[in-house]
Order: C-alpha cells, then sequence, then structure tokens
C-alpha cells in the first residue's frame, strides 16, 4: 500500500508525541481502541483556565502509519483552538488533509473519537456536562 | 552506507523468490527459438520442446526421488493444490468422502475443501495445532476413518516454517487406507524431501518458491504402491497423461527444471548458511524486550522467522522499516479485517498477531544485509514504543488485560 506524502512526513516526524500529567485538573486524557483491533491512540490535551484555549496537545499511538499521522495531525490542529472549536474538528477533514484511503477512513475516526474523549475527561474533571456523540 | 545493498532489502522469499540468472538463462531460448509445442509431433519444433520438458521432468523428479512420469506440470501450486484434493474425492468417491487437514493450511488448500462441503461432496476435519504450530498425531489417529479418502497436511507452514511430522502422518493415513497430499510449496527445493522416505501419495509445489518462474507448478502423483490417479478438473486435449489438459508452458517448465537442479545441488549449503544467518537475525531481534518468535523453534525451515514486537503494530513497524521488504501477521496488510489466521491458530494473541513480522531469507541474501536489518529492526521498534500508549501502560505495570477498551 502506497502512503500519501502527508502521512509519511507524520509518521516520520511525528507532532507532539508525549504525555502530560493526567492528574491535572486541566488536562483531559482520551485513550480509545483496542490492542486487539490493532489501534489504541491516546489523546490529551490541556486547557488553559484563563482563556479556555487548548495550549498542549499530546498523543501516543498503537497503531498503522494512517493512525499515528491521524493523532500526529490531530493534536496540531487541536492546539490554540477553544473546546467547541476543538469539537468542530471532523474525521472527514483528517482524510481529506492526509488522503487517507477508504480502508483507512477508521483512523480518522478514532482519531475524532479521541479528541471527544479527551473533551469529555477534561469535562467531567471541571464539573461539567460531558457531549454525547450523537454522529452516526 | 555500502552500496552492495540492494534497498528495499528482500526479506519475503515466503512470498515468492527471484529467478536465478542461471534459470533464467536456461529459459531463454525456448521463447524464441524453441518456440515449438511440446505436443506438436509432426515437426522439430515440436520435438525440442517436448524434450526439454521431459528433460525437465526428469530433473524435478530428481529432487524429489520420484519417477518423471509421477511429476504432473500445472500453472503452480493452487492450481496442483484443487487438482490433487478435487482431483483425489471424485476419483476415489466410491471408498468414502472424508478429507482430514489442518486450520493452518494454506487457503488454496482449506477453500478447496470448503467448496467440496458447501457442494456436499466431501466432509472435512480441519485439525487444530498446538501453540507450536504442530498437529496432534493421536487427533489425527482419532479422526480418521474408513470413510477418509484424503489425509492433507502442509510440509511446512508459509507464515511460520513450521515443518508437520509428514512420515507419520503418512503411516497414520494409509493404516486407514487414506491417501497422503502435502502441500510442500515452502519446503520443496529448501530442505530435502523425499516421496518414498516420507510416504507421500500427492505433492503440491510451485517453481517460483525455489527461485524459478512463476506460473508453472507441479503436483506429484504416486504411480507406484499404490498407484494414484487424480480426475482432471480442466477438460482439453488430455495432456499429462489425461489429468491436466493444457498447452505446456515450456519456458517455464524448463526454468522449473534448472531450478530443481541448482537446488539439488546446493540445497544443503544453502540451508546451512541461511539457517546461520536467520539464527542471528533471530537472536538479535529475541533479545529485544518483550518480542516472541512464533512457532516450534527447531522443527522449521531454516530460512524463516516470524516474530511478534508486543505493543508495536505490525503495519506501523513495516512503515518503519521501509528499507526491508517483509510482510507482517497484522490484519492491515491483508485484505481482510482479521489477523494471521494461522498465528490465531496457535494460540497467539490477536495484539500479538498484529505485531508480527515474517522475515523470509533466501539465497541471495547475505550477512551485511542481515547486519543492517537487525540495526534497522530495533531502532524502528524502540522509536515506536516511544510512540506507544501500551508500551508506555506496560512500563508503569499496568495489565493491559484488566483494561476497558473502547473497540470501534
Amino acid at each position: 500500500m502506497a502512503y500519501s506524502e502527508k502521512v509519511i512526513d507524520h509518521y516520520n516526524n511525528p507532532r507532539n508525541v508525549g504525555t502530560l500529567d493526567k492528574s491535572k485538573q486541566n488536562v483531559g486524557t482520551g485513550l480509545v481502541g483496542a490492542p486487539e483491533c490493532g489501534d489504541v491512540m491516546r489523546l490529551q490535551i490541556e486547557v488553559d483556565p484563563e482563556t479556555g484555549i487548548i495550549k498542549e496537545a499530546k498523543f501516543k499511538t498503537f497503531g498503522c502509519g494512517s493512525a499515528i499521522a491521524s493523532s500526529s495531525l490531530a493534536t496540531e490542529w487541536l492546539k490554540g483552538k477553544t473546546i467547541e472549536q476543538a469539537l468542530e474538528i471532523d474525521n472527514m477533514d483528517i482524510v481529506e488533509e492526509l488522503s487517507l484511503p477508504p480502508v483507512k477512513i477508521h483512523c480518522s475516526v478514532l482519531a475524532e473519537d479521541a479528541i471527544l474523549a479527551a473533551i469529555n475527561d477534561y469535562k467531567v474533571k471541571n464539573g461539567l456536562e460531558p457531549i454525547k456523540k450523537n454522529k452516526i | 552506507m555500502n552500496t552492495n545493498m540492494k534497498f528495499p532489502i528482500y526479506l519475503d522469499h515466503n512470498a515468492t523468490t527471484p529467478v536465478d540468472p542461471r534459470v533464467l538463462q536456461a529459459m531463454l531460448p525456448y521463447f524464441t527459438e524453441h518456440y515449438g509445442n511440446a505436443a506438436s509431433r509432426s515437426h522439430p519444433y515440436g520435438w525440442k520442446a517436448e524434450e526439454a520438458v521431459d528433460y525437465a521432468r526428469e530433473q524435478i523428479a530428481k529432487l524429489i526421488g520420484a519417477d518423471a512420469k509421477e511429476i504432473i506440470f500445472t500453472s503452480g501450486a493452487t492450481e496442483s493444490d484443487n487438482l490433487a484434493i478435487k482431483g483425489v474425492m471424485e476419483m476415489y468417491a466410491k471408498k468414502g468422502n472424508h478429507i482430514i487437514t489442518a486450520v493452518t493450511e494454506h487457503k488454496a488448500v482449506l477453500d478447496t475443501c470448503r467448496n467440496l462441503e458447501k457442494k456436499g461432496l466431501a466432509r472435512v476435519t480441519y485439525l487444530p495445532v498446538g501453540t507450536d504450530g504442530l498437529i496432534d498425531l493421536n487427533q489425527l489417529a482419532d479422526a480418521i476413518t474408513d470413510k477418509t479418502v484424503l489425509v492433507s497436511i502442509m510440509f511446512a507452514n508459509n507464515e511460520i516454517g513450521v515443518i508437520q511430522p509428514i512420515k507419520e502422518i503418512a503411516q497414520i493415513a494409509h493404516s486407514r487406507g487414506a491417501l497422503l497430499m502435502t502441500d510442500a510449496t515452502q519446503g520443496v527445493g529448501k530442505v530435502p524431501i523425499l516421496v518414498d522416505e516420507f510416504g507421500i501419495d500427492l505433492m503440491a509445489f510451485t517453481a517460483h518458491k525455489m527461485y524459478g518462474p512463476k506460473g508453472v507448478g507441479a503436483l506429484y502423483v504416486r504411480r507406484k504402491n499404490p498407484r494414484v490417479k487424480v480426475t482432471a478438473q480442466m477438460d482439453g486435449g488430455g495432456h499429462e497423461r489425461g489429468m491436466r489438459s493444457g498447452t505446456l508452458n515450456v519456458p517455464g517448465i524448463v526454468g522449473f527444471g534448472e531450478a530443481a537442479e541448482i537446488c539439488s545441488k546446493e540445497m544443503y549449503e544453502e540451508a546451512k548458511r541461511l539457517q546461520y544467518l536467520r539464527d542471528k537475525l533471530e537472536n538479535e531481534l529475541l533479545k529485544i524486550e518483550e518480542t516472541y518468535l512464533n512457532g516450534h523453534k527447531t522443527q522449521r525451515l531454516p530460512h524463516v522467522s516470524n516474530i511478534s514486537f508486543k505493543y508495536v503494530e505490525g503495519e506501523g513497524l513495516i512503515m518503519g522499516i521501509k528499507d526491508l521488504a517483509v510482510s507482517s501477521g497484522s490484519a492491515c496488510t491483508s485484505a481482510s479485517l482479521e489477523p494471521s489466521y494461522v498465528l490465531k491458530a496457535l494460540g497467539v494473541d490477536d495484539e500479538l498477531a498484529h505485531s508480527s513480522i515474517r522475515f523470509g531469507l533466501g539465497r541471495f541474501t547475505t550477512e551485511e544485509e542481515i547486519d543492517y536489518a537487525i540495526q534497522h529492526v530495533i531502532k524502528a521498534v524502540h522509536q515506536l514504543r516511544e510512540m506507544s500508549p501500551l508500551w508506555e501502560m506496560y512500563k508503569e505495570g499496568i495489565d493491559l488485560k484488566s483494561v476497558e477498551w473502547v473497540e470501534h
């Protein structure tokens, strides 16, 4: 399978690999996927309590190149966004940006799930109502 | 970087092998000079082609300790498997309808059996394998009945290289009057396989796994003790003693013959050399923490190694070792969404199956390439583990089995 140049770039130079302190009040952690399925993504956001803006985002991913690239791209996009803006990131934007083939669309879905999971973790920690996913 | 190495380094010799230059040289005149149809009896073009086919048949028969008349040429091992299984079940329908095979067989055998099952033409027992990849002879003995027509067990597995005890399997088959068929695609030309010594009645193999061309294979069909026959599965001119019609692929067959002769002469030395290189690669890679060898450690082909690198996903790893041409048991690299059914049959966790890489060495693999491969894999595994949330959790002492995963 041939990967797009952008996938290869993210794979070779992943942005924002790492770990944030998940015990901090303003850090939200999302862990999605399952080892048996061959994909696990962990995405973390750190929100500035003053401005409500995501000031830091980190990921670690067990998965194929497209999964790694999708999560790497997601962290890039998350930084500087508010929670509301972050929720607007659609998996199809990731598909388009990385030119993912149809068999790899699930990688982008997983990245979107990871964003939501991280946001909800942050919300729950801060006494806010988590968002239910109503997308098909 | 040394310029002698050609990138990516080819370590996928269980998928296919390059044509040996000596094989190619032998083949070339049969495309443009001696292009006759081996079935043409009326002129020298035909005679020359027939002579070449007869000679190749001898070369191939010699490699497996058979008589030349026992070699039926086909388009490849898949066709040979189909012809053997369907042809035997049709020919011996009076004896019964039972086939015994194993869950780790190649799809060419499994799907042929399923096809016969679906059409109501056979009842099939699929023997399980142990964690080492070997079938249990007691289970075979329990499954076999007087209605068993065929026991079809592969000689060596294509994913893990594990070699089945064919001699003992043949004895059990024969004790109940069943025939023993083996798909020896991975074994012929790599390790000595003599049909009489093993008690093999039918054997499928192919040229392109032994440095010959693609598109030509053979089915060995025993002619003595007992005389075995298969019903043709393709109608036509009655070539190959009526068992397989179709104009013979003369250049391909000439190449197949030459490849077989080279293997006859060089297989022993080659196996020793490749086993040394394979062991070196394997030992170094197994020094990496949390890596596992899949399949039996010793009862195995000398040139293949299947290793799982835990906490790293196979396709991601393949992308990381882009200087190596290898394959993975990960679902992502196959058309289906399931990880390798062979590894699953060994009881390997899905997670570890997703993390597996098959290294297949070959005639032209050098020690320099293996040294390079070792360093390349070690580096990629470390890099990907730094990026793996599972590795981090493992290092923190979290039992991954206790985590509630959100499957998608």
